[in-house]
């Protein structure tokens, strides 16, 4: 059993023979106490076809998830694409999480599994081909077998649920098969695809495949993995941004009972690229976390403020206005037409300015990590969003080569962006390494808040012109913000990336247009927030079209119809690309308007308010209705119609527009990070309160647009559009326009 | 941060402790008894995951905000972030492991039904908060859910809803 590969299999097995299945892979392999399965349980009775697929004797089939399971729903599409061309029965299929698949062989690195990140929603669109052909080849090793076993030929034979069917009606299960199927070679290439008409499990609405797990408590993520001998770590960050040390009393922290060590990890020096952690800190390892808690509460420790002590957001908004008052020195990202000329013959002009907070990610599960270093190998347990971005990560700490580095990926309590960064992975890592212990990190959730990589901070100063007919005849986007890239020295970054996407709408739909950037100089540590460049634009965009259409007396969905105009493919170089359809995207504003009750006269003080966006591929539309209760907003209807091509799973693509317009909720009406004094100021849920349930519209009604396209993803698309449709929304109900978010301060500040 | 001891109020009928107690706090945890013999303003949800491994309980805030830490003590859901030992000791922990003796219970059932879950991080706090209210409200209305103040970070509040009223028929169908 010396073997890799078997290696490899006793490692699947020992998935397969645990109970509750994937979710146990972290902590039982893990725990020596543990033990390794005997081998005399391997063998015969399981057979594994290609490295997604395996198929148990009794017609079981277990498919391997690739992907980061951040609550985006890829544990359940991912393997419903492989299931559909292996032609099994869902009810028949076990779904458990792959690790990291990385290996290093003659041709050089790859990933046996594929692309294993979660980013850009782009899973199900990478695996549409790709997994499917795993399955394809899967079922056509099966029926090879079949035609072995019968002396007939394979195209005579057809599949159904979990068996090979020969012409007389004979049957051969999957599981009476799988041995002599993963004896013979693979074919030389994928087989045919089915056609859609014979799809049985695209499409169709199919629940969480590891429910079942979670709602039992026994779903695994990062932060229930435990390993012997491992200690776990608490930090206490330095609240400067790039502060540094300056003097530390560990005395009463080592006197806690049960705190093992206490461990100075520097910080990274202010211009340096990022590496491996965002700040200063002094780590506290205990036995178990209520001590290094009790621990890091004892340090007596002092600060050197850093260079940016006097960054604050008021500060940082006062610059932003005034670059975008001088208008010098600008990065230009698109210009089109002769703007001087459009202005000269203008008969209406419109302008405004709309401010963005930086925002935090607070996933439910805070960061952390769980590392055992050893000689010349290391395994960590995360919850992660970027394995390859970790596996580079400790190599680079360490000098272990990634060959030998294992990850066990568990279920993540949400993603939303803050896990594409593994600074939490480096720190563990850091940790690990001076105290020669398996170390897990801990994250408490004012570290959270207070270290995470914010979503920017700007401001975004929109002008347009119309002519008579009021027709837009120009638009210009000016955003001042502190930049996306952040310690990226080195990567080919553009400043502006990140916060405004020249090819977004309205371009290539106004003839004249200018789009500039300015970056305003901060030491926040910046980062993706869920469709990250769509959310921090589109509400400025957004509501500037409504303001456009109030100011020139207009109906604000004829608007935007007329300036998308006829149905036609745009190019568009950014994520997403490379077309833009407008036709696509006035069909999802056509159908929210009416399902909305869009142009119905109201007398009962509600307001209606509406936006589209692209994003990532997908085309969406958000409708509210609201009405002010005293000095609370009640949120009556949320209406959400997208399209993102073909569907794989239904019930999962309701619930990220359900999620994600909550997301966007939540996050428009109170959510603001800010800083004073080089500290950022929020701390836990008080100063960052999520939205509760009372606040939630009861129901969220999901229209998707039924299409054939090829699939794009649905984890971003949900959020962009809400916002602006809800600050409309607010407008038509209170005329007041709120161009500041978060939305409650602002709006009760101006009612 | 403050002591906990000091934030969370004593429950009713628990003798106050010292802070080194002679002998190990007891406590009954879904059914099963268990001593603690460490330092007893350790809150109860670091017990459960860091010596007992009930690991469905989870840390979300440490500061009672969030709810993903809620069990059931005596019944009631309570946010185990804030209940030290010296308080739990003595009470009946129910976790989301002990809801149902064996199976599901109802209001699992219903939250894999109305396929509640996106990363579902908070949902063992949801669930043990809506048994909760199910047994205090057999028929909830909207309001009566709204109570529930457990955050969610995904958005997945109304499929909590949907899943929550379909508990309630399922539970009041049994008892027919």
């Amino acid at each position: 059993m010396n073997d890799p590969i078997d290696r490899g299999r006793r490692r699947f097995l020992a998935v397969s023979l645990s109970a509750s299945g994937a979710l146990l892979i972290g902590i039982r392999l893990a725990d020596a106490e543990d033990g390794e399965v005997p081998p005399e349980l391997l063998g015969d009775d399981l057979t594994q076809l290609g490295p997604f697929v395996r198929i148990e004797r009794d017609n079981r089939v277990v498919i391997g998830a690739r992907g980061c399971e951040i609550g985006q729903g890829v544990m359940t599409a991912l393997p419903m694409l492989i299931a559909e061309e292996l032609d099994v029965d869902w009810s028949q299929v076990r779904v458990i999480q792959l690790p990291y698949g990385y290996v290093e062989t003659d041709q050089g690195a790859s990933n046996k599994y594929g692309d294993q990140g979660a980013g850009g929603s782009t899973s199900v669109r990478d695996g549409w081909k790709e997994l499917r052909e795993a399955g394809a080849t899967a079922r056509w090793l099966l029926v090879q077998a079949a035609a072995r076993e019968w002396n007939l030929q394979a195209d005579q034979l057809r599949t159904e649920a979990g068996q090979v069917i020969a012409p007389d009606a004979r049957k051969l299960t999957y599981g009476a098969l799988a041995r002599s199927a993963a004896a013979i070679d693979l074919p030389a290439n994928p087989p045919p695809l089915k056609k859609s008409e014979q799809f049985h499990i695209i499409g169709r609405p199919t629940r969480v495949a590891d429910a079942r797990d979670i709602v039992t408590g026994r779903s695994e993520y990062g932060i229930d993995a435990y390993t012997a001998g491992a200690l776990i770590a608490v930090m206490l960050r330095c609240p400067y941004l790039d502060g540094t040390l300056d003097t530390l009393d560990d005395s009463d922290a080592r006197r806690v009972a049960g705190v093992r060590d206490v461990i100075h990890i520097p910080g990274p020096k202010p211009d340096e690229p990022f590496k491996a952690q965002l700040a200063d800190g002094i780590a506290v390892l205990a036995d178990n976390t209520w001590a290094a808690i009790q621990g890091r509460n004892a340090l007596k420790v002092t600060w050197k403020q850093g260079p940016w002590s006097k960054e604050s957001t008021s500060a940082l908004a006062a610059k932003a206005n005034e670059l975008l008052d001088n208008n010098e020195d600008g990065v230009a990202v698109r210009r089109d037409g002769d703007m001087d000329k459009a202005k000269k013959q203008a008969r209406y002009k419109v302008q405004a300015r709309y401010e963005m907070p930086f925002l935090a990610h607070a996933t439910m599960e805070t960061p952390g990590a769980l590392i055992d270093l050893r000689q010349d190998s290391a395994l960590l347990i995360a919850s992660l969003q970027s394995p390859d971005g970790a596996s580079e990560m400790i190599s680079s700490l360490t000098g272990i080569p990634r060959r030998a580095i294992e990850i066990r990926m568990t279920r993540a309590g949400g993603g939303f962006g803050r896990r594409l960064e593994n600074d939490f992975v480096g720190e563990a890592v850091l940790i690990a390494k001076a105290a020669g212990k398996p170390v897990k990190l801990i994250w408490t959730r004012e570290d959270d808040l207070q270290h995470d990589f914010y979503r920017p901070f700007g401001v975004h100063a929109l002008a347009a012109t119309l002519d008579r007919k009021k027709k837009v005849t120009s638009w210009s986007h000016a955003c001042a913000a502190t930049p996306r890239p952040y310690r990226e020295n080195g990567r080919k970054r553009r400043f502006f990336d990140g916060c405004l996407e020249p090819d977004d709408f309205p371009a290539g739909l106004v003839a004249n247009l200018d789009k500039t950037f300015f970056s305003v100089p901060s030491g926040m540590p910046r980062g993706w927030w869920r469709a990250p460049i769509h959310t921090f634009h589109a509400f400025s965009v957004q509501s500037f079209v409504d303001e456009i259409a109030v100011a020139t007396k207009q109906d604000a969905v004829k608007l935007r119809l007329d300036m998308l105009g006829e149905s036609r493919l745009i190019p568009y170089s950014g994520h997403g690309g490379p077309n833009f359809d407008t036709g696509r995207l006035a069909n999802v504003l056509k159908i929210c308007a009416e399902r909305v009750g869009w142009g119905v006269k109201r007398d009962d003080g509600h307001g209606i308010g509406i936006a589209c966006h692209f994003t990532f591929g997908g085309y969406s539309a958000h409708a509210f209705e609201v009405s002010m209760e005293g000095r609370d907003l009640k949120i009556h209807r949320a209406v959400v119609v997208v399209d993102i091509g073909r569907v794989v799973n239904p019930l999962g693509v309701e619930a990220q527009m359900m999620g994600g317009t909550i997301d966007a909720i939540s996050t428009a009406l109170h959510l603001a990070i800010t800083v004073k004094d080089g500290e950022v100021q929020q701390k836990n849920f008080t100063d960052y309160p999520l939205l509760k349930m009372a606040e939630a519209p009861q129901a969220v009604d999901v229209h998707i647009v039924d299409s054939t396209a090829e699939p794009s993803g649905a984890g971003e698309i949900g959020v962009p559009s809400a916002a602006p449709a809800l600050a409309n929304a607010i407008y038509a109900a209170t005329t007041v326009r709120v161009r500041k978010l978060p939305l409650m301060p602002e709006l009760m500040r101006k009612l | 941060m403050q002591n906990p001891t000091e934030r969370h109020p004593p429950i009713a009928g628990t003798p106050k402790r010292s802070a080194t107690p002679v002998a190990p706090l007891a406590i009954t945890i879904n059914g099963k008894p268990y001593e603690h013999d460490g330092d007893p303003t350790m809150p109860l949800l670091w017990f459960l995951r860091d010596m007992l491994r009930l690991t469905g309980t989870k840390f979300g805030c440490g500061i009672g905000a969030c709810g993903a830490c809620t069990v059931l003590l005596d019944g009631k859901a309570t946010r185990s972030c804030l209940l030290p030992m010296q308080n739990a000791a003595g009470h009946q922990v129910t976790t989301i492991e002990g809801l149902a003796a064996e199976g599901l219970h109802p209001v699992q059932q219903a939250w894999i039904e109305e396929d509640v879950p996106q990363c579902g991080y908070c949902q063992a706090g949801q669930i043990v908060a809506a048994v909760d209210l199910l047994q205090r409200k057999p028929k909830p209305n909207d309001d009566d859910i709204a109570t529930i103040s457990n955050l969610c970070r995904c958005g997945t509040y109304p499929r909590i809803r949907k899943a929550i009223l379909r508990a309630a028929e399922s539970i009041q169908a049994q008892k027919k």
